[in-house]
């Protein structure tokens, strides 16, 4: 009787954990099979992303591969190490874009992939991912709305800093009928990028060698990985 | 196949069809899978990318079930349909991610929210491990469509009352070929908040299950018919 009943758990158990090793087998099966996939298209995704900020034709080097790591900073409201990428013509500087992210918004993080001219203008914004309300707060969406390209072109002076603002606050930008801390929250970002920008300008075109000969390693994670050969 | 088998295969399936669709219909009448439903109905476009990915995960979980069901032991059968639906959930995730990019990017969000979604497991327990992988798939496609239908006439709703417009970014899910698509119900609309929100959802879907329950009662007033059978009432 009560070996009957071990035996009965027994199998139970050996058949649970065998399904269990099945699905597991499935899922990591799927997974390696898609990794490179999956990193290739993000990877078209990022650059044609960029692209619709920075034109190709203006650009000539390739601009996933033209990178540099900097470290954290409060303007931008990444986590971590930000990575910028240079769009150079030949040895002339063209633009940097980067991703930043804002928890600003109505609900959720907001995150934007903005792009600068050298001389400081913007060359373009876009919404990657958002979590708004669907029909007020996804207007910052260029599929909806193309309320983002009120950007390109500006430019951030000291003396009109208070321009940076949407118009019920005293700014030059739109708000949207019903939501106004949404797009109050993406030019504040776009505002900070761009007061990051104007303090580092003369840093953001460098190598990563040259950057970190001249302020150090952006991160000590960093420097460990370049020891390696 | 003699013509008798026949007839009843095709009742068979009709029932199957049926059940799903409109007497056993998940949401009508099991009242399963409301979560995913009131959080994703606010446009017609979101409600039918949801019911594709959903019809897709039911079929497929009850198949796998269905092809299990003499193995797996009564008493470990919760748990192994749990590892199975999870399985295919992330399965397809990842299938989509990697090759259907642009739809991923769109129905991505929705995919996650399949395994709340207690429509499938109770369709694996009350169906799938009781019937063969054709019959079990058929009732996947059905149970899911009838799902999708109660999206898309909760989305709609919503979408109309909210925002004054029909398959708003229909662009997104079909590429831009598509975006005729796109009505403006109510030109110079300024929209209804509520409706867009979740409350919105609540009282939408108070006012369709009002309205089917009212249809069905004078029917049955004018000829009493055999009420579907409600195997499942299980809420979540």
């Amino acid at each position: 009787m009560k070996t009957s009943l071990i035996r009965n758990m027994l199998i139970s158990a050996t058949l649970l954990a065998t399904f269990g090793g099945l699905g597991t087998a499935m899922v990591m099966t799927t997974y390696e099979m898609t990794k490179d996939q999956i990193e290739a298209s993000e990877k078209a995704v990022l650059l044609r992303n960029l692209n619709t900020i920075i034109p190709p034709e203006s650009y000539t080097n390739k601009l996933l591969e033209k990178t540099l790591l900097v470290p954290e900073a409060s303007q931008l409201g990444n986590k971590g190490e930000t990575t910028i990428y240079q769009a150079w013509q030949g040895k002339t500087p063209v633009a940097v874009a980067f991703a930043i992210t804002t928890n600003e918004g109505y609900s959720g993080e907001i995150k934007l992939l903005i792009a600068i001219k050298a001389n400081g203008h913007v060359s373009g914004v876009r919404v990657i991912s958002h979590k708004e309300t669907p029909g007020l707060g996804d207007k910052i969406d260029i599929a909806k709305n193309d309320w983002i390209l009120g950007f390109n072109n500006k430019q951030l002076v000291k003396s009109k800093t208070s321009q940076w603002k949407v118009k019920k606050d005293g700014g030059i930008f739109d708000q949207f009928t019903g939501a106004t801390i949404t797009p109050r929250a993406v030019v504040n970002a776009v505002y900070k990028a761009l007061d990051y920008f104007n303090h580092n300008h003369e840093k953001l075109f460098l190598d990563q060698e040259k950057y970190q000969q001249l302020y150090g390693p952006s991160s000590p994670l960093k420097a460990s990985m370049s020891e390696k050969p | 196949m003699s013509e008798q088998t026949q007839s009843t295969f095709f009742f068979q399936y009709k029932q199957i069809a049926r059940d799903g669709l409109w007497d056993n219909n998940t949401i009508f009448a099991q009242m399963l899978g409301l979560c995913p439903l009131l959080a994703v109905s606010n446009s017609v476009i979101n409600a039918l990318g949801l019911g594709i990915a959903t019809t897709l995960v039911l079929i497929l979980s009850n198949m796998s079930v269905s092809l299990i069901r003499n193995i797996v032991r009564p008493e470990i059968r919760l748990p192994v349909f749990v590892v199975i639906i999870a399985s295919v959930v992330t399965t397809i995730e990842l299938i989509m991610h990697a090759w259907f990019h642009e739809l991923y990017l769109v129905l991505g969000i929705f995919i996650p929210l399949i395994v709340t979604n207690c429509a499938i497991i109770a369709r694996a327990e009350a169906f799938a491990s009781k019937n063969t992988i054709g019959r079990s798939a058929f009732d996947g496609l059905m149970m899911g469509l009838g799902f999708t239908l109660v999206l898309l006439i909760l989305g709609a709703m919503r979408e109309v009352i909210g925002v004054g417009t029909l398959f708003a970014n229909a662009h997104i899910m079909f590429g831009d070929g598509m975006q005729w698509l796109t009505i403006e119900v109510f030109s110079d609309y300024e929209g209804f908040l509520l409706a867009i929100l979740p409350p919105g959802a609540f009282i939408g879907l108070a006012f369709i299950l009002a309205t089917r329950n009212f249809y069905m009662q004078k029917r049955k007033q004018k000829k009493p018919i055999k009420q579907a059978m409600i195997t499942e009432a299980k809420h979540c």
